[in-house]
C-alpha cells in the first residue's frame, strides 16, 4: 500500500543492451478503429495478467463502428498499466504510446509524458493521411518531438514483406500489423510468447492461413526488436505479490455476467435475463447468451420497455429477473421499475453508466445516474441501490444485489459505468465455498385466516411479503400497480392505508442489512476523508496514496451501498474534520449525503468521459485540504469517533 | 368451434398446462373481489363468458394468468380467481412474455383495450404478436377511453367529436384485425361482446391455439361512446352487415343466406347471392393470409361490414418453445459433461495462482 510514487522512467537508447527492472509500465496503444487496438491491448493484458503482475485496463474508442480511415475521428486507443504491485488504475499517462497512424500521434501525443517513447509506424506517415488530421508537416521529420525517445518503425511494409512468402492478399497481410506491433513490446517487456501464440491459434482455428500471417507478424516484431540496434534496453516487471489465490484477468460487464449466472446457481432459480442493445451494457447480454447451459433465458427485446417488463415477468413467474441497460435506457424504465416496487417483485436493473444527458457519450465514462437510480420514479419508490468498484468487484456487487432482491422482494439497481464494464483486471476467483448460499423459499401454504392466501402479509425481520408463482394450488392472489390493502394486496383508496403501505414500503428498504462503511486509515489519526462510489475507487485510493507519501494523512473510504446507506455512514463521516467527495459527475453523492446528514462536504467532480487521473486527482486534493484549525478541534471532542 | 385440424402434428395451447380432474365451475373463477364497471359496459358480458368458458377448458386454475395494462377492461385480472397481474398501460404483452416464456406449464392471458394495445402498447403487441409467443390476447375494442373520461382512440372514426376533439378527431383509426395480420399473428379471431356463444367459441379456440392469439372484442362504452356498435346489434341494421366466418365453409350472411362475400379484384365485396355463381362464393379458409386480410378490409370504420368468427389460425413454432428449446439443449449437453461447471466457467481458460510464503 505505501509503495513509493514511482515514475517509470521510459526505455532510454543506449550503447549497450542492458535489462532494467521497472515497478511499472504504462502502455497505450492507439490506431485507427479497423487498426484492432483493442484486440492487441487485450492479448497484452492478458500476457501480463498470466505473468502475475497486477493490471488496470482502458479502453477507449469512438462510438462510431468506422469511422472514416486515418481521422482523427476513428482514433481507438487501449491503455494498460501493469507492475509488481497492487496497483489501482490504469495509469494517468502512458510511459509509452504507439502511434500506428498519424491521427493516433495527433489525438494521443498530448497525454505523452516528455521523455516518453513513442514507437509509430512510419509507414502510415504519408502526405494524404498527415493532411486529413492537419498536419502541414511531417511531424518525424521537423523535430518537434525531440522531447520524447522516438522509435521509427516501418511496421505495415515489414509486416507484408515477412507475410510475403504465404501468398495471402496485401489487405490480410497489413491487418497483421497489429501483430507486428504487439511482438515488439511483448520484446521490450520481457513477456512470455507461447501464450499470444497459443490464442492466435485457437482464435484463428478455422483460418489457419490467417493464424499463420499473425503469428508470423507477432514473431517478425518480437526479432525486429531483438536485431535493431534503436531498442537498447528491455524491461522487466516482476509478478505482483497479490493476496493468496488463484487469479484471472476479467473485465467489469463479464464479471457481472459470471455474478448474475453466480446468484442463479447458489439460488437454484433459473435467471431471466430481457434486454435491448445498448453500449456500454451489450456485453453482459451477450455473455449471457452464451451461458443457456447454467438455465441462463435471454430474451432480446423489442424495446428497454419490454426488457423490464419480460423480466418482471418471468419474476412473477419465479425466476431471477434481471434487466440491463444504459442511462438512456433506465429512465425508458422507470415506469417499470414503479410497478416492481408495487408489487414487490424481486428484480436485477443493471444501469452500465454512460456520458450523459440524453445520448450523451455512449462509450465514455460517468457516474451520473446516481440520483436517476435514486429517485428517478414517480411517488415513493425506494430501490436500493448497489455499485462496484473495479472490474473485478462487479462479481460481487451482481450476486449481493440479487441477495437483497431475492431476501427483500424489491428491484434493486446495479450501477455499474463505462471504465468498470470496458476495463479489467486481475480477479481472485472465489472458491465455491465462498460463493453465498442465495436459496429462497416460495409461499406454498395459505397464510390468512380461514385458508385465505395474504399476499401482502410480512416476514416480521425483512418486511419481505410471499413469493407465491403461478401454479401454486390455493395462493391464487392479484398484484397490480395500483395501491395494494396491507395484508390482502386489494385495491385500496383508503387513505390510512396508503399512508401505511408508503411507508412500509421505504421502511423496508431502509432495513436492509448491508455492511458497514469500511475506513482505510494506515495512521489512524487521519482528520481527512475521502468518500467515493463506484469506479472512482481506483483513482481516489491511488491520489490518496500520493497524498501521504507527500505528507499529508488521509483516510479513504468506499460506499458499496448507496441505498441504504450503511447504518455508521454518518458517524464516520462526523469523525473526520474534512470529508473530499470526488465523482464523476456534479456532485450527486455529495449532494445526497448532504441532503441526509446535513454534514459541509467538499465536493470534487470531473464530467469528462474519462475516469480521473491518480495524479490528476492527487493535485485537485492538494490544495482543499484544509489544516487544522482551533474550533475544529474543540468540535472534535465533543463528535464520536 | 374447435381448433383447425391441419394435419399436422402440432401441440395445442395448453398441452403443458396441467389438467383438472375436478369439474370446475364459472363461480369457482370469481374472485371475492366487487365488480366495479359502469353499468350496461359491455366488460360484463364478456367477463359472464370467460368465467363460463375457462372451467372447459379443464385446466387448473392456479396455472391461469391473467396479465393486463391499464384501462377499464384492464381492470379484468381483479374479478377472476386465478393468478393475475393489473400491469402498466401498454406493457401486458411484455409481461406476459416473460412469464409464458419462463413458464411453460402456464396458460397465460393478456386482457386489453384499443387504448392500451394499439396506441402506448402498439410496440409490444406486434412484437407478441410476431414472435408467435403463447398467450391469448383479448382486445376490447370500445373505440373510445373510458377511465380517462373520454378521448378518442386509435380505433376511433375519423371526425369522431370527443373532449380533446371538439371539431372531430383527424387520426385514420387502426383496423386491428388488419394490423394483427400485418404483424404475423398466427390466430385472429373478432367478436361481438353480447354474442355469448360466437365469443365463447372464438376465445376457446384462442385459448388452444398454441402461439401468439389476438382475439378483437367489440364492446360498448355506454358511458362515452354509447351505442357505437348498434349497426351491427339491430337486427335490422345487423342483417346485412355481420359476416360470421367458418373454417371451410362458404361464407354467406343475412337471412337465408341472401348475401355472399365474392373476389373482386385483389380483394372481396358483398354481392346478393342472387346476383352470384355459387362456385364464385368465398369458401373459408383460415390458413389463407391474403383471404384473412381481404376479410379484415370489409370491416371499415362505418361498419358496412363487420366479419366475425377465426380468420385466421394457422401452425408456427412458438417463440417460448423454441427458447426453452434452446436452453434445454444447451443445459442436457452440459449434464452429459457433468453438469454445468460454474467452477470452470468462473476460472476460464488463462489462471495464475499466488501461493503463501
Amino acid at each position: 500500500m505505501d509503495k513509493p510514487v514511482d515514475a517509470a522512467l521510459p526505455p532510454r537508447p543506449a550503447g549497450a543492451r542492458t535489462v532494467e527492472q521497472r515497478n511499472r509500465v504504462v502502455i497505450r496503444f492507439a490506431g485507427d478503429s479497423g487498426d484492432g487496438m483493442q484486440l492487441t491491448g487485450d492479448r497484452f493484458t492478458s500476457a501480463a495478467a498470466a505473468f502475475g503482475n497486477d493490471l488496470a485496463t482502458m479502453p477507449d474508442f469512438p462510438a462510431e463502428i468506422r469511422a472514416p480511415h486515418g481521422t482523427l475521428a476513428g482514433v481507438s486507443s487501449f491503455q494498460l498499466h501493469f507492475a509488481d504491485y497492487d496497483i489501482l488504475t490504469p495509469g494517468d499517462r502512458p510511459d509509452v504510446l504507439v502511434a500506428m497512424n498519424p491521427a493516433a500521434l495527433r489525438a494521443n501525443l498530448r497525454d505523452l509524458p516528455p521523455g516518453g517513447a513513442l514507437i509509430v509506424d512510419t509507414d502510415e506517415f504519408t502526405k494524404r493521411n498527415l493532411a486529413k488530421v492537419g498536419y502541414a508537416d511531417d511531424p518525424l521529420a521537423e523535430g518537434s518531438l525531440s522531447a520524447y525517445t522516438v522509435h521509427k518503425v516501418p511496421m505495415t511494409s515489414l509486416t507484408t514483406a515477412a507475410l510475403e512468402s504465404l501468398g495471402i492478399g496485401k489487405k490480410d497481410a497489413e491487418r497483421s500489423k497489429n501483430m507486428f506491433a504487439l511482438g515488439l513490446l511483448s520484446w521490450m517487456y520481457s513477456r512470455p510468447t507461447e501464450g499470444t501464440e497459443r490464442w492466435l491459434r485457437e482464435k484463428f482455428a478455422k483460418r489457419p492461413e490467417i493464424a499463420e500471417a499473425n503469428l508470423v507478424a507477432f514473431r517478425t516484431g518480437h526479432a525486429y526488436g531483438e536485431t535493431t540496434e534503436s531498442f537498447a534496453v528491455t524491461y522487466e516487471i516482476a509478478p505482483a505479490a497479490l493476496p493468496v489465490g488463484t487469479y484471472r484477468q476479467i473485465t467489469g460487464n463479464t464479471a457481472l455476467a459470471y455474478g448474475i449466472v453466480a446468484a442463479g446457481q447458489q439460488s437454484g432459480l433459473p435467471v431471466f435475463l430481457g434486454s435491448y442493445p445498448i453500449t456500454p451494457a451489450s456485453d453482459i447480454l451477450h455473455e449471457l447468451s452464451r451461458l443457456k447451459r447454467f438455465g441462463v433465458t435471454t430474451f432480446q427485446a423489442e424495446d428497454e420497455i419490454a426488457g423490464i417488463g419480460a423480466a418482471l415477468g418471468a419474476a412473477y413467474g419465479g425466476a431471477i429477473g434481471v434487466t440491463t441497460t444504459s442511462g438512456p435506457g433506465l429512465a425508458l424504465k422507470s415506469e417499470a421499475i414503479g410497478l416492481a416496487v408495487m408489487t414487490e417483485l424481486p428484480l436485477l436493473i443493471v444501469d452500465v453508466q454512460r456520458g450523459g444527458p440524453s445520448t450523451g457519450l455512449p462509450t465514455k465514462t460517468e457516474q451520473s445516474d446516481l440520483l436517476q437510480a435514486m429517485f428517478g420514479r414517480n411517488g415513493e419508490a425506494p430501490v436500493p441501490v448497489v455499485a462496484p468498484r473495479s472490474p473485478a468487484d462487479a462479481f460481487d456487487a451482481a450476486l449481493d444485489a440479487v441477495r437483497i432482491a431475492l431476501a427483500y422482494r424489491t428491484p434493486v439497481l446495479l450501477l455499474s459505468d463505462g471504465a468498470i464494464a470496458n476495463g479489467s483486471e486481475p480477479w481472485r476467483v472465489p472458491e465455491d465455498e465462498e460463493l453465498p448460499d442465495l436459496g429462497v423459499q416460495f409461499a406454498t401454504e395459505p397464510n390468512g385466516p380461514d385458508g385465505s392466501f395474504l399476499p401482502y402479509a410480512r416476514d416480521p425481520e425483512t418486511l419481505a411479503r410471499p413469493w407465491a408463482v403461478p401454479g401454486t394450488k390455493g395462493l391464487a392472489h392479484r398484484i397490480g400497480g395500483l395501491e395494494k390493502a396491507d395484508g390482502t394486496g386489494n385495491i385500496s383508496y383508503d387513505s390510512a392505508n396508503h399512508e401505511f403501505m408508503v411507508r412500509v414500503r421505504q421502511a423496508r428498504i431502509d432495513g436492509i442489512a448491508v455492511p458497514d462503511l469500511e475506513v482505510d486509515d494506515p495512521a489512524g489519526d487521519a482528520e481527512v476523508l475521502l468518500l467515493g462510489w463506484g469506479s472512482t475507487y481506483g483513482p481516489i485510493g491511488a491520489a490518496a496514496r500520493r497524498l501521504r507519501a507527500a505528507g499529508h494523512t488521509v483516510a479513504q473510504a468506499h460506499l458499496r451501498h448507496l441505498n441504504p446507506l450503511p447504518a455508521n455512514t454518518e458517524a464516520v463521516l462526523r469523525s473526520y474534520r474534512q470529508v473530499i467527495v470526488p465523482e464523476m459527475n456534479l456532485g450527486q453523492l455529495a449532494f445526497l449525503l448532504q441532503g441526509r446528514y446535513c454534514i459541509p462536504l467538499v465536493s470534487v467532480t470531473k464530467v469528462a468521459g474519462l475516469p480521473f487521473g491518480a495524479e490528476e486527482l492527487f493535485d485537485r486534493l492538494t490544495p482543499l485540504i484544509t489544516a487544522p484549525q482551533l474550533q475544529d478541534t474543540d468540535q472534535k471532542e465533543e463528535v464520536p469517533a | 368451434m374447435t381448433a383447425i385440424d391441419l394435419g399436422l402434428p402440432v401441440r395445442g395451447g395448453l398441452d403443458l398446462v396441467p389438467s383438472e380432474e375436478d369439474v370446475q365451475k364459472a363461480k369457482d373463477y370469481a374472485s371475492d373481489q366487487e365488480v366495479r364497471w359502469c353499468p350496461g359496459c359491455g366488460d360484463y358480458a364478456v367477463l359472464a363468458a370467460v368465467r363460463s368458458f375457462l372451467p372447459t377448458l379443464s385446466i387448473k386454475r392456479e396455472n391461469t394468468v391473467f396479465v393486463s395494462g391499464i384501462g377499464c377492461s384492464s381492470r379484468f385480472p381483479y374479478y377472476l380467481d386465478t393468478y393475475g397481474m393489473h400491469s402498466i398501460h401498454g406493457r401486458a404483452p411484455a409481461i406476459a412474455t416473460g412469464l409464458a416464456v419462463s413458464r411453460p406449464d402456464l396458460s397465460v392471458f393478456v386482457v386489453t383495450g384499443d387504448g392500451d394495445a394499439l396506441s402506448i402498447g402498439g410496440n409490444h403487441l406486434i412484437h407478441a404478436l410476431r414472435r408467435n409467443v403463447n398467450m391469448t390476447i383479448l382486445l376490447f375494442n370500445n373505440r373510445i377511453y373510458g377511465l380517462t373520461k373520454g378521448q378518442y382512440s386509435p380505433t376511433s372514426e375519423v371526425g369522431k367529436v370527443t373532449k380533446s376533439t371538439p371539431m372531430g378527431s383527424l387520426d385514420h383509426p387502426f383496423n386491428p384485425v388488419s394490423l394483427a395480420l400485418g404483424a404475423e399473428a398466427t390466430f385472429v379471431g373478432r367478436a361481438m361482446d353480447s354474442d355469448r356463444a360466437g365469443l365463447t367459441a372464438v376465445l376457446e379456440a384462442a385459448a388452444k391455439h398454441r402461439g401468439a392469439s389476438l382475439v378483437e372484442i367489440y364492446q360498448d362504452c355506454p358511458i362515452f361512446n354509447d351505442g357505437s356498435f348498434d349497426v351491427l346489434r339491430k337486427p335490422d341494421e345487423s342483417e346485412s352487415r355481420v359476416i360470421t366466418v367458418t373454417h371451410g365453409q362458404p361464407i354467406t350472411f343475412g337471412t337465408d343466406g341472401r348475401w355472399a362475400v365474392v373476389r373482386r379484384g385483389f380483394g372481396l365485396a358483398v354481392a346478393p347471392i342472387a346476383e352470384v355463381d355459387p362456385a364464385d362464393v368465398v369458401v373459408h379458409d383460415a390458413t389463407d393470409h391474403e383471404l384473412a386480410f381481404a376479410l379484415s378490409r370489409l370491416s371499415d370504420q362505418a361498419l358496412d361490414h363487420a366479419v366475425f368468427g377465426v380468420l385466421r389460425q394457422v401452425q408456427r413454432p412458438t417463440y417460448d418453445d423454441l427458447t426453452r428449446e434452446q436452453v434445454d439443449q444447451a443445459v442436457t449437453k452440459a449434464d452429459v459433461a457433468g453438469g454445468p461447471d460454474l467452477h470452470g466457467l468462473l476460472h476460464g481458460q488463462d489462471t495464475w495462482t499466488i501461493a503463501g510464503r
